[in-house]
């Protein structure tokens, strides 16, 4: 079939082509839908969840005449292929108080001491906690005990960090085609390990110039010697926040 | 090489054989990890190096997989592992104290191993052993009703390190506890009845679709359907096929009517899959079984044998050439959340159990990537019976809306825990007066995600039109604390959780913390309000339908039993979880002052009257 697809997003018509997610579609049109486990370059994960949208909610009318809002289905958009006339709600106050929960949920998880952190100014987390208007962690902190790995010559990995996003698992994989990096554990013992017995990065074949080397949206996969290269005050979301332009932003390519 | 090999054999040795055995397959690394640990005891790093080496498998992978599963053990453990089965049922017949004089006598902290490498001691998730609990499990074999001269015996044996096969048969006995039998339980079948009433593969499909039978995991989904998306659709590449998958997995807290139906319905079960591979065009069947059923392993695959033999399985069965299908038995390694079927496919695949993203669904591609249909133990028994019987009979039972019977794990407080059939439509205090319930306060049905019904619910019915069940049904009478209850349920999805998605991994812990903080008489206002914007997270935006549901049993007991909440709550909205008197304690022991101005008042609220300690809280 030849004729475009549309959607509708917050209630404006996207075009998609089949096979296009949500996500994809909004962010070719230039709307931008909260990511962080999103990359335009790897297979859809669908964990962190912060693309989430409410899809074909309805509006009834009772038999006394009041107006009933039916909740749709929620959805990651980022996995949820575009159909043709879904009505998709993304920016309205139910689903950004829920983004903003689970940002909070990430900050409280992991140890974001961000004044001394290299990545602070240019941190997809960040940047969209602001963004998304969150002032504080909330829930009480974990205080988790994640381990520095110093070991690699080129690279450093701060556990301290990591959202568990597996952009470098899969970077690893389907790019370099190198598998340096796996999960293991689960629930909240999840965590992040590199393929090699002593369990050390430096024991890995993993090269700086590596996809999974530069794909880290936050501050643990870092570069050594590069550190604070660009000041604060003039970094990526200090300059604009990061709904500001939905494909420069989209992780594409590691940028300061 | 590990250490406390038993047999002295060498791990290269051990890996090789296991590998050879599974044609060094990395999909079958689940059955590979488990069988190398039942020589090993432990997956050392040197055995994980191996076994990717030999599975051409990343050694991340390998690495991962073996610390997804809680029996997979990647540090070395006691050459006694003893883990207490910690529902909530066991809980209320007193696990913990047993389990503190388990410890006591060994001298041992749950969770360490002892000095000597030879006994750990910990707790699990439960084991499908409510109606006969306290259980527990050595080396994952189970030991049922345990009792202090019970701990006593087992404490001299694991002493005297007397080996597992000579300690007294009766520890290990597992009753059945079958209480009614109805349609299936009672039903008069031969082996082979199903298979000889075959017709077409397409009339028995059209007879499931007409006897209205609906999935028995819980979400009911009609199995006729099911069968037919399967069979309409296409496997791919050089490997294409159909597959038949038994959900065996049966980790619903308080669920143990697949364990029974498993122990003495086994040949019904395979019936029904072999009936469901004739009808999709499958040759294979996967039975999986969790890893808490170990000890079912060699008899189903003794009845297997035996169909063999009797040609109902394998090559031509009952003589029809192009009708061939065997069935295979493959073992899970102690996580819930494999019950979802697409995280069971992931692990019969040998990869971490984390649930997929749909689509595609199963039935397009399921095991490896072909159609396949993954049904409920029960679900497929009654597909035996609907293909032997007829589709009118099997109609004939039950509601409009919800065919056949339903069988019920029942336990907690009633005089006759066990398993109860009924045809779908009874109600829950019809169900009560039979198993001898007294003074109940409350029913868990479904689980720790299901649902707690009030007696004000209990003229509702068990069908999917009203309370729709997997069979949990935990009873709990008035000297229960339902906070506690709801508490433990908390704290069980902390640990079955995946970990894949944010709102699931974070949220599952910040609502047991929050539980925890209001038992230690810390919460407030506050802390509700932050309980509900967790399980309405957990609800909205979770992966699956664990994190969706692990809210439940706090959201009820929350709106059905606040008074056990109110008891605990402090009068002001926030209080933090931080005990600033406990934090003094150490300098009043070195200064030796114990006077009230070396005390913050929070400690004199610790203890309050009438908050109920019966539902066995540990701390
Ligand atoms: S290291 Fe970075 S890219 Fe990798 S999982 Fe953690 S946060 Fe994601
Ligand atoms: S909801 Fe929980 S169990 Fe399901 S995928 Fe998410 S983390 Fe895993
Ligand atoms: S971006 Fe969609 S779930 Fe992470």
């Amino acid at each position: 079939m030849s004729d475009p697809k549309t959607f509708f997003l917050d209630e404006e018509e996207i075009p998609f082509e089949e096979g296009q997610t949500i996500i994809q579609a909004a962010l070719t049109a230039g709307k931008y839908i909260p990511h962080l486990c999103y990359h335009p370059e790897f297979k859809p994960h669908g964990s962190c969840k912060l693309c989430t949208v409410r899809i074909d909610s309805r509006t009834v009318t009772t038999e006394d005449g009041q107006s009933v809002k039916i909740p749709g289905r929620a959805a990651a958009s980022c996995t949820t292929p575009a159909q043709a006339g879904q009505h998709v709600e993304s920016e309205v106050p139910e689903i950004l108080d829920l983004r903003r929960t689970l940002v909070q949920m990430l900050l409280v998880e992991g140890n974001h001491y961000c004044p001394s952190c290299e990545k602070s100014g240019k941190c997809l987390l960040q940047g969209l906690a602001y963004d998304l208007g969150v002032m504080d962690p909330h829930f009480p902190q974990y205080f988790s005990k994640r381990e520095v790995d110093a070991s690699h010559p080129d690279i450093l990995l701060d556990l301290n960090r990591c959202i568990l996003c597996e952009l470098c698992v899969r970077a690893s994989a389907e790019v370099d085609k190198k598998n340096v990096f796996a999960i293991s554990g689960r629930g909240n013992t999840k965590h992040l390990i590199c393929n090699s017995e002593s369990g050390e990065l430096g024991d890995t074949n993993l090269a700086a110039t590596d996809k999974a080397a530069n794909v880290c949206p936050v501050g643990v996969i870092l570069h050594k010697r590069h550190g604070f290269e660009v000041p604060y005050g003039q970094r990526r979301f200090d300059k604009a926040p990061i709904s500001d332009n939905p494909v420069q932003y989209a992780p594409v390519k590691e940028q300061v | 090489m590990p250490k406390g090999n038993p047999n002295g054999s060498d791990a290269g040795t051990v890996v090789s054989a296991v590998l050879a055995r599974h044609g060094a397959d990395g999909t079958r690394l689940m059955q590979i990890l488990r069988e190398i640990q039942e020589e090993t005891e432990w997956l050392s790093p040197d055995i994980l190096t191996r076994v990717a080496e030999g599975t051409r498998l990343p050694r991340g992978q390998v690495e991962g997989v073996a610390g997804f599963y809680h029996f997979f053990h990647t540090e070395p453990l006691g050459r006694y592992r003893v883990l207490w089965s910690d529902n909530i049922t066991d809980r209320m017949a007193g696990n913990a104290d047993l389990m503190a004089r388990m410890c006591k006598k060994l001298w041992l902290k749950p969770g360490r191993v002892s000095e000597d490498g030879l006994v750990s001691v910990d707790t699990t998730s439960c084991t499908g052993l409510c109606d006969q609990g306290p259980a527990l499990l050595v080396n994952y074999r189970p030991i049922t009703r345990m009792t202090a001269q019970r701990v006593d015996q087992i404490v001299e044996l694991i002493r005297h390190k007397t080996p597992l096969a000579e300690w007294p048969a009766e520890f290990f006995k597992v009753e059945d506890n079958i209480r009614r039998k109805d349609a299936l339980l009672g039903a008069d079948f031969a082996p082979g009845d199903a298979l000889k009433a075959l017709k077409s593969p397409q009339e028995v499909l059209d007879s499931v679709k007409e006897s209205g039978l609906r999935g028995r995991g819980g979400a009911g989904f009609s199995t006729g359907q099911k069968w037919d998306f399967c069979r309409a659709a296409v496997g791919t590449g050089p490997h294409a096929a159909h597959y038949v998958v038994c959900n065996a997995d049966e980790g619903e807290p308080g669920t143990f009517k697949d364990r029974v139906l498993l122990a003495s319905y086994a040949g019904l079960v395979f019936e029904g899959m072999t009936v469901s591979g004739y009808v999709i065009g499958a040759r294979k069947g996967i039975v999986y079984l969790r890893g808490e059923y170990r000890y079912l392993l060699e008899p189903l695959n003794a009845v297997l044998e035996k169909r063999r033999a009797a040609k109902l399985l394998g090559k031509s069965i009952l003589g029809r050439t192009g009708f061939d299908f065997d069935i295979e038995v493959h073992l899970g390694a102690g996580a819930y959340v494999c019950g979802e079927e697409t995280a069971l496919l992931e692990s019969l695949e040998g990869k971490r159990g984390v649930p997929r993203k749909r689509p595609p669904f199963p039935v397009t591609a399921g095991y490896l990537g072909q159609p396949t249909a993954v049904n409920n133990v029960e679900t497929l028994a009654s597909a035996a019976l609907i293909a032997a019987k007829g589709a009118a009979w099997y109609k004939s039972i039950g509601t409009p809306k919800s065919a056949g019977t339903k069988i019920l794990s029942i336990s907690g407080d009633c005089e006759r825990p066990g398993i109860y059939e009924y045809p779908y439509g009874v109600k829950v205090s019809q169900v009560l007066a039979d198993c001898g319930a007294r003074d109940t306060q409350a029913c868990q049905i479904a689980g720790a995600s299901g649902l707690c019904v009030a007696p004000n619910e209990f003229g509702r019915r068990i069908a999917f039109e009203d309370i729709p069940t997997g069979g949990s049904f935990m009873i709990f009478d008035n000297t229960r604390d339902m906070f506690q209850v709801a508490r433990n349920f908390a704290h069980f999805f902390v640990h079955e959780s995946c970990g894949f998605c944010t709102p699931c991994r974070v949220g599952t812990t910040l609502l047991a913390n929050a539980m925890d903080k209001i038992d230690e008489g810390h919460g407030g206002e506050y802390d509700i309000n932050d309980i509900w914007r967790v399980i309405r997270t957990l609800k909205t935006a979770s992966h699956c339908g664990l994190g969706q549901t692990a809210g439940n049993a706090v959201a009820d007991t929350l709106q059905k039993f606040r008074p056990s909440y109110e008891l605990r709550l402090n009068v002001r909205d926030f209080e933090p979880a931080f005990d600033l008197d406990k934090a003094l304690s150490k300098m009043r022991e070195v200064t030796g002052r114990d006077d009230p101005g070396a005390h913050f008042h929070i400690a004199h609220r610790k203890s309050r009257a009438g908050l109920g300690t019966k539902a066995g809280d540990p701390s």
